[in-house]
């Protein structure tokens, strides 16, 4: 059963002068649900997460939280915490400081004060920086300390700001581990902003693709991935062949001059469409045996496989396999009638 | 880190040295004297001028040149801290216009202001002739105290001002969102966060308006008249009317002593407060 709505933005619209950064957005999130914010900078996604947290205002439409309008209610009186871009830890404070500071406000007698945030401690793994100077600490470590002292006031919904922006892909990856861990741990709400695609795809349950100020999609990480809904959301998630193609009747389409069986239907007869190929759902065969045949222009490797570039039927594919073929080989390419995807034409 | 361009500092260790070492060790070698200046035969050791600072007529000045500081120093910092508040959270096209009205004073003459004061206050002035073309009773606030620490905080105001602006410019915004997402309100926020991390420049804004004001003598001889001597007038005198070098060094001396150790107090006072501890409230 799906757990109710914690918060929802509907017909939300925010503008600076002159340009609209978030436009009519429609979106609900679920209780302990991990959901991602995705997009380009400037596409608005952090504009929506600041709203959530009350840092603006949004012109038009309204925020829910719990089913409360709280568009007008200031950051202090709502039930949300925020992990900051850049921490924004107080360096007047130590790290023990730094995480009561939001229980001292709400007057947590000592003991419990004393016992959460040593549970915190212990969660983001900084037992015994209690006294720490958070300007001594590492990138890593600060990040955690700003996590934990959003977390210990057992927010409903935690927003999190690009927090692993700053740290090293191998700090990263950790990072993103623990997050996920945490998150199931303590059964708060996550949402999460970030540019990086493959980190939205490996931490979420639901992903929001986000394109100047509008939403691109709404869906699962493997929805999102497998099923693109327009060339916008195809093109940045992950790499693609996008073809231009003609849409028949049900279950068959047009492109590189030839016709293929597809599982997508529901487009007019003789519809323009895109279609989306992954570069690893694509097979090299012997020219014969291949849908389509073409010679291999470049050759890069990737470390776990090599990456082509294979010119053939009006279109240059990419593709991504441990088999190698040199370049100037003729060879043929295949696919699976699931490994098409069939978009509407647009924007 | 090895500093190749180091040989270019040395003409400005030359000028320390000349200007400002040899100087040093000039007046503290006066004040360890007696005897006839211009006869250096006639020098001798002796504790005989640091004797006569401990007079009771001498520590009263001292006394009220501490006195008069430290209050000209309490309303800069009561003025100069909403102030400066103010400037750093104005729209940026009014904040060059703000910081304008309190630096283009300091482009004129410290001696023109302080006589502009004096005419001003003095019986005569342009209070008093107000007062009575309007039919209340005038003041006589000059000379005075009050007119000695009105110009005082009239001429340091923009010291204690601008190194509090430019700690409250620097805070990153996002500190402050953090504050209230945490929980605190305004005003939560700005004792809590803010005042604490503008600490530095408060520090410096007490060092910048103190200091000047426990040393001088033009403002007190201007606007508090002959009564109200400070220790800043008293070693002008030494100099130039007493012709007392050696009592003149010594309270230049004793003078130097008690600010390095109100300084040593204050920079103490801001060690503890960066020590991470638990905040007052």
């Amino acid at each position: 059963m799906l757990s109710k709505k914690i918060i929802e933005l509907n017909n939300v619209t925010k503008r600076y002068n002159d340009v609209t950064a978030v436009d009519n957005i429609n979106l609900y999130i679920r209780e302990n649900e991990f959901i991602t914010l995705l997009g380009p900078s400037g596409c608005g996604k952090t504009t929506t997460l600041r709203m959530i947290g009350g840092f603006e205002e949004p012109d038009e439409g309204d925020i829910l939280f719990d089913g409360v309008r709280i568009n007008d209610v200031p950051p202090y009186k709502r039930n949300i915490n925020t992990v900051f871009q850049r921490y924004a830890l107080f360096t007047h404070l130590n790290v023990y400081e730094n995480i009561a500071f939001g229980l001292r406000i709400k007057k947590v007698p000592k003991d419990e004060m004393d016992r959460r945030i040593k549970r915190m401690l212990k969660l983001v793994e900084l037992e015994g920086f209690e006294t720490r100077h958070v300007d001594s600490l590492s990138g890593g470590q600060q990040q955690r300390v700003a996590i934990a002292r959003a977390l210990v006031n057992e927010p409903k919904v935690l927003l999190l700001d690009e927090p692993l922006g700053a740290l090293d892909l191998k700090l990263r990856k950790e990072m993103q581990i623990e997050l996920m861990n945490m998150q199931k741990n303590v059964g708060i709400t996550f949402i999460y902003v970030t540019h990086d695609q493959e980190e939205a795809l490996t931490m979420s349950d639901t992903v929001v693709v986000m394109n100047k100020g509008i939403i691109q999609q709404v869906g699962t990480p493997v929805d999102i991935y497998n099923e693109p809904e327009n060339r916008f959301v195809a093109d940045f998630i992950g790499e693609s062949n996008i073809i231009e193609g003609i849409m028949h009747e049900d279950y068959l389409v047009e492109f590189s001059g030839r016709k293929f069986k597809c599982l997508d239907k529901g487009f007019q007869q003789n519809e323009p469409v895109d279609v989306v190929i992954r570069p690893e759902d694509i097979d090299i065969t012997e020219p014969d045996k291949g849908l389509i045949q073409g010679v291999v222009t470049s050759v890069v490797f990737k470390g776990v496989h090599y990456e082509m570039m294979v010119e053939g039927g009006g279109f240059e594919y990419m593709i991504q396999s441990t088999d190698m073929q040199p370049v100037g080989v003729n060879v043929g390419l295949t696919f699976e009638p699931e490994d098409i995807h069939v978009m509407k034409r647009g924007s | 880190m090895k500093n190749r361009a180091k040989f270019l500092a040395y003409p400005y260790l030359v000028w320390m040295a000349i200007f400002i070492v040899i100087p040093l060790f000039l007046v503290l070698f006066y004040s360890l004297t007696k005897g006839n200046i211009h006869d250096p035969s006639s020098l001798s050791f002796s504790l005989e001028s640091y004797a006569r600072v401990f007079e009771v007529n001498y520590l009263k000045v001292i006394w009220k040149s501490f006195k008069l500081a430290f209050i000209s120093t309490l309303f800069c910092f009561v003025l100069g801290y909403p102030v400066a508040l103010i400037i750093s959270t104005v729209k940026a096209k009014y904040k060059s216009i703000l910081l304008m009205f309190f630096l283009v004073p300091i482009w004129m003459n410290f001696l023109l202001r302080t006589y502009a004061w004096m005419s001003i206050l003095s019986p005569n002035g342009f209070i008093n002739r107000l007062l009575s073309f309007l039919g209340l009773p005038t003041l006589s606030i000059m000379p005075g105290q009050t007119a000695v620490v009105l110009g005082m905080i009239y001429n340091f105001l923009p010291f204690m001002v601008l190194p509090i602006y430019t700690v409250l410019s620097k805070i990153d915004r996002s500190v402050i969102e953090a504050a209230m997402d945490l929980g605190a309100n305004k005003i939560r926020t700005f004792f809590n966060v803010i005042f604490p991390l503008t600490v530095p420049g408060i520090i410096s804004g007490i060092t910048m308006v103190f200091m000047p004001a426990v040393s001088t003598f033009v403002i007190s001889r201007l606007l508090g008249g002959n009564k109200e001597l400070l220790i800043g007038n008293l070693i002008e005198q030494q100099f130039t009317v007493q012709r007392d070098w050696h009592f003149g060094s010594a309270l230049s001396i004793i003078l130097m002593i008690m600010i390095l150790i109100s300084m040593a107090v204050m920079s103490k006072f801001e060690s503890d407060n960066d020590n991470g501890g638990a905040p007052t409230w």
